[in-house]
């Protein structure tokens, strides 16, 4: 059951991924992205990582999706339900794509992974807020610090011009 | 030591961060917070000099360092090495920017970003006091960007001006060419030797770590740094344009302290040069005071004439440490920076005074900076005259003044150098003559701009003496001139010993087979020379002068008819030798259309020519066969590899778009490739 | 072929699909969209390791930075996206083209 359902996640997130990129309609993109997004969060959980599935979907779901959304009707008519955006050099990206792919695919087989048998964490959020206030500190405070610069200079890069 | 250095490099730094974030919102736009900084520094550097004229110990050092980078086997140190010549070079550099920070508060005065100048002079004076306080070429390095920074800013200070801000510009990229040099030359030495440190350096080119060829190379290397920083021909284009900057930048920046960077680094590094890297050190340094002084005879703005002199004296300071007399390039590094601030201090204050009496009279045509306009100015600026005509005669090498100490060494240094290897008898040649040009076109500028009557006596009337805050700083610098200051407890103004030849004293150079000289040897060869060359350059400088006096002041011979007598030479000095003309002839405009070559090959010639043709071809190659084969086989092969190259042309033809997507596709395609390549 | 390696494979293929977003797309926010899927990959990725690989917490705290750093990116992205619209009317990429010769 636990291995259908994992297959049915993946093939769902990916998808999501391909309408994300070949959709005529950037809405469908955004709503997909928000789809593979979910998806990418159930294969959090089953990877066991229970906390980084419940911050991807708060984060992507709730905020970037939101965001791209709100970025989608502010640069655009809002009139305008369908708003279709184009492609450029498709065969080529494809073609290229595809052969990266298939390499990356057979050294992801070919190569002898170094595997250690791990059992189930019982208290990952725990842990986590242990790791990043005590071994991750520094990096902890750095990102505060970037998020309150992007947060400053995203305000002041929108309100500009106006 | 350590600790009173540490204030001296971060008290600007302070200061810099002070004036760019509240300096607008402070009393008098803080320009006291960049002073108090600059002072505190100075008087920290003095007391520092006064310690080591007490020890009094030619050997004395001490040294500093802190782990920066630590990844086991590879590690980085950066530190602080403070010697005679460190002290000495600190002193310098506080002393002539603090005198650049009072003149700055009239000269700058009521301009709009007042208080982001006194930043910008922060930072500089904290990269300079970087550069002399290094222990190590990467921080040397870091350093001296920082300075290349600070100049940038600095010439383009006025960026409204279009020239000011291609000045910049022109300084800034002129450098990095240099800068590529010395990074290439500081790498050869750490890939050798594991360290970036002096003395692990001088330790290992001792041991033979690095030596032959390579050693050459890397010195080389680090001289190309001081070709650009120093503004040593073929890299000299900078410096004259950067006189677009404001003249206390141009006096502490331009003249005194950042270019003689590279005389500084060529001083701390002598031991580790090669012979041959010596010898083409000394001809470009000959070649520049020669070069440089014969453009300044011609040069009409004020300021031009200075550059091209400063020019002239670097090249005078680089010639000595070819020559193997580095102390003495040191030596006349310090007089140097004293009697050349000055000398742009007095240059300033005319400007200053035409800018007022131009203001005045509503004028905005006429050049502020143009001798020609000026004329008479003695009797209406008297300390500015006296302090410029005491400056001019140091520079020119008259005795009792510091001038003529120093020069006098380097010249005897270079009569040395030919005396133990004669074939190089045109450096001593280059340096007589530049040193009886020298005195001439200083001359010329002071009598075209103080003496005879007023060229434009509406102008004149409305000359008046700048006020206190910039005549004391010529007058503190230009008193600075009198040789005592340099000769003490010696009183002997021509012999020149004293406690700065007793403190600085030249070390063996650490080459292995260094065959030429010891530096005991060497001075004594210089002192066999020291009256011949005293009595050659004192009275080769009374040829100039003498010369001058008939020029521009008695008028007993017409520049202006010698001018037209010497036909294209004169008009070869007037345009700099046609200099920046030949690099933008044969390097810009070369480069340019390579760029344009290139385009033109992938776009049309490749495209339509090769691509295209090969589908004509084929088709040709098609039909021909089509009446022996099958034609309809035949067409669609042999055209479809036609079409195939033509529409692999087009879709080449639509990658040189400038779209980044497209570029990225090209990573992609090239990332694809690497891995098949790994893969196999 | 193990757990490990299904996970690897669903990450490149995530991967590829940004990145042919990225490099079709012509709305910068499409793009956007394709730059947010490869960050998606290189975490599930890193979470992935963080199970099988023996790197524990730190690759989960690793997919958390990550995370981070996504969200302090879309929000300038936008931003930066809002200015350009405001400025050419338009948010295709190859049209406020400075690069073009």
């Amino acid at each position: 059951m636990a291995e259908i359902t994992f297959w049915l996640l993946a093939l769902f997130t990916i998808a999501s991924a391909v309408i994300v990129v070949t959709s005529r309609q950037l809405i469908y993109s955004a709503v997909a992205l928000l789809f593979s997004f979910i998806g990418v969060a159930g294969l959090y959980i089953y990877l066991w990582a229970d906390f980084i599935g419940v911050v991807q979907i708060m984060i992507y779901i709730g905020g970037i999706t939101i965001l791209i959304l709100f970025g989608i009707m502010l640069t655009n008519k809002i009139t305008s339900v369908r708003i279709s955006h184009t492609s450029v050099q498709r065969r080529i990206a494809a073609g290229g794509l595809t052969v990266l792919l298939g390499l990356l695919i057979t050294m992801i087989i070919k190569t002898p992974w170094y595997l250690v048998a791990a059992s189930e964490p019982t208290q990952t959020v725990e842990s986590i807020g242990k790791m990043l206030l005590i071994d991750y500190l520094l990096p902890f405070e750095v990102v505060s610090i970037l998020l309150l610069g992007a947060l400053i200079g995203a305000a002041t890069l929108a309100r500009r011009g106006r | 030591m350590i600790i009173a250095s540490l204030f001296i490099l971060f008290l600007p730094l302070l200061a810099f961060l002070i004036q760019i974030f509240w300096g607008r919102r402070l009393p008098r736009q803080g320009d006291f917070v960049a002073i108090a900084a600059v002072g505190g520094t100075l008087v920290i550097a003095l007391g520092m000099l006064l310690a080591i004229l007490l020890k009094f110990d030619p050997g004395f050092q001490r040294e500093a360092a802190f782990e920066w980078v630590n990844l086991g086997a590879f590690q980085i140190k950066l530190g602080f090495l403070i010697d005679n010549i460190t002290v000495i070079m600190l002193v310098v550099v506080a002393l002539i920017s603090t005198m650049s920070h009072i003149y700055s508060t009239r000269y700058m005065g009521g301009d709009p970003l007042y208080s982001r100048y006194f930043a910008y002079l922060g930072l500089f004076t904290f990269s300079m006091n970087g550069i002399v306080l290094a222990n190590n070429l990467l921080s040397l390095y870091i350093f001296w960007e920082l300075v290349g920074v600070s100049s940038y800013l600095l010439i383009g200070f006025w960026f409204q001006k279009d020239s000011a801000a291609d000045a910049g510009k022109k300084a800034f990229l002129t450098n990095r060419v240099g800068d590529l040099g010395f990074f290439i030359g500081i790498m050869l030495f750490f890939t050798a030797m594991g360290s970036f440190n002096y003395q692990d350096i001088f330790n290992g080119v001792a041991n033979g770590q690095l030596s032959g060829i390579m050693l050459t190379l890397a010195g080389l290397g680090l001289f190309c740094g001081a070709v650009g920083k120093s503004a040593q021909v073929p890299l000299h284009i900078w410096l004259p344009d950067a006189m677009e900057g404001p003249t206390p930048v141009s006096a502490l920046i331009h003249a005194a302290t950042m270019v003689a960077a590279g005389v500084y680094m060529l001083v701390r590094l002598f031991p580790i040069m090669t012979p041959d890297v010596l010898i083409i050190i000394a001809y470009v340094g000959g070649f520049t005071a020669l070069f440089a002084a014969t453009i300044a005879i011609t040069q009409n703005d004020i300021k031009r004439v200075l550059a091209y002199s400063t020019l002239s004296q670097l090249g005078y300071m680089v010639m000595a440490v070819g020559t193997g007399a580095y102390t003495a390039g040191f030596f006349h590094l310090v007089t140097h920076a004293m009697f050349k601030a000055s000398l742009f201090y007095g240059a300033g204050s005319v400007i200053y005074a035409m800018h007022n009496a131009l203001h005045k009279l509503n004028d905005h045509e006429t050049d502020a900076q143009d001798m020609r306009n000026m004329g008479g100015f003695k009797s209406r600026m008297p300390i500015t005259y006296w302090t410029m005509v005491v400056a001019t005669l140091a520079i020119s090498g008259v005795p009792f003044l510091s001038g003529f100490i120093s020069k006098d060494a380097i010249l005897a240094g270079t009569l040395a150098f030919a005396g133990h290897s004669p074939q190089h008898f045109l450096v001593p040649f280059f340096g007589f003559t530049a040193a009886m040009i020298t005195p001439f076109y200083m001359l010329r500028l002071i009598y075209l701009t103080f003496h005879n009557e007023p060229r434009q006596t509406h102008i004149y009337i409305k000359i008046v003496e700048s006020p206190r805050a910039m005549t004391v700083p010529m007058i503190v610098l230009s008193s600075l001139t009198f040789f005592a200051f340099y000769t003490l407890p010696q009183f002997n103004p021509f012999a020149g010993n004293g406690w700065f030849t007793s403190l600085v004293t030249a070390q063996d150079s650490l080459v292995t087979g260094f065959a030429v000289v010891s530096a005991h040897e060497f001075a004594e060869q210089v002192h066999h020379n020291h009256t011949l060359a005293m009595i050659l350059s004192v009275s080769l400088a009374g040829l100039g002068i003498l010369f001058s006096w008939l020029f521009y002041l008695k008028r007993k011979l017409s520049a202006d008819a010698w001018a037209q007598r010497s036909g294209f030479i004169y008009r070869w000095s007037f345009h700099k030798y046609y200099i920046d003309e030949i690099y933008d002839r044969f390097i810009y405009q070369p480069f340019l259309r390579l760029t344009d070559k290139v385009g033109y090959t992938d776009w049309d010639l490749y495209d339509q020519k090769f691509i295209d043709g090969f589908g004509r071809v084929s088709e040709k190659l098609a039909r021909l066969s089509g009446t022996i084969d099958w034609e309809g086989l035949d067409k669609m092969i042999v055209n479809g590899i036609g079409r195939f190259f033509q529409r692999s042309g087009q879709s080449l033809r639509q990658a040189q778009t400038g779209r980044l997507q497209n570029y990225l596709l090209f990573a992609l395609l090239a990332i694809i490739v690497i891995l098949i390549i790994q893969v196999l | 072929m193990d757990q490990l390696q299904t996970y690897l494979i669903i990450g490149a293929v995530l991967f590829c699909l940004g990145l042919y977003g990225v490099i079709t797309r012509r709305n910068a926010i499409a793009i956007l969209m394709g730059v947010e899927l490869i960050l998606n990959s290189a975490n599930v990725n890193f979470v992935a390791f963080a199970r099988f690989g023996g790197m524990n917490m730190s690759g989960q705290i690793f997919a958390l930075f990550v995370i981070i750093m996504a969200a302090a990116e879309a929000a300038v992205a936008l931003a930066i996206i809002i200015n350009i619209y405001h400025l050419y009317h338009s948010i295709n990429v190859d049209e406020p083209s400075e690069l073009k010769l």
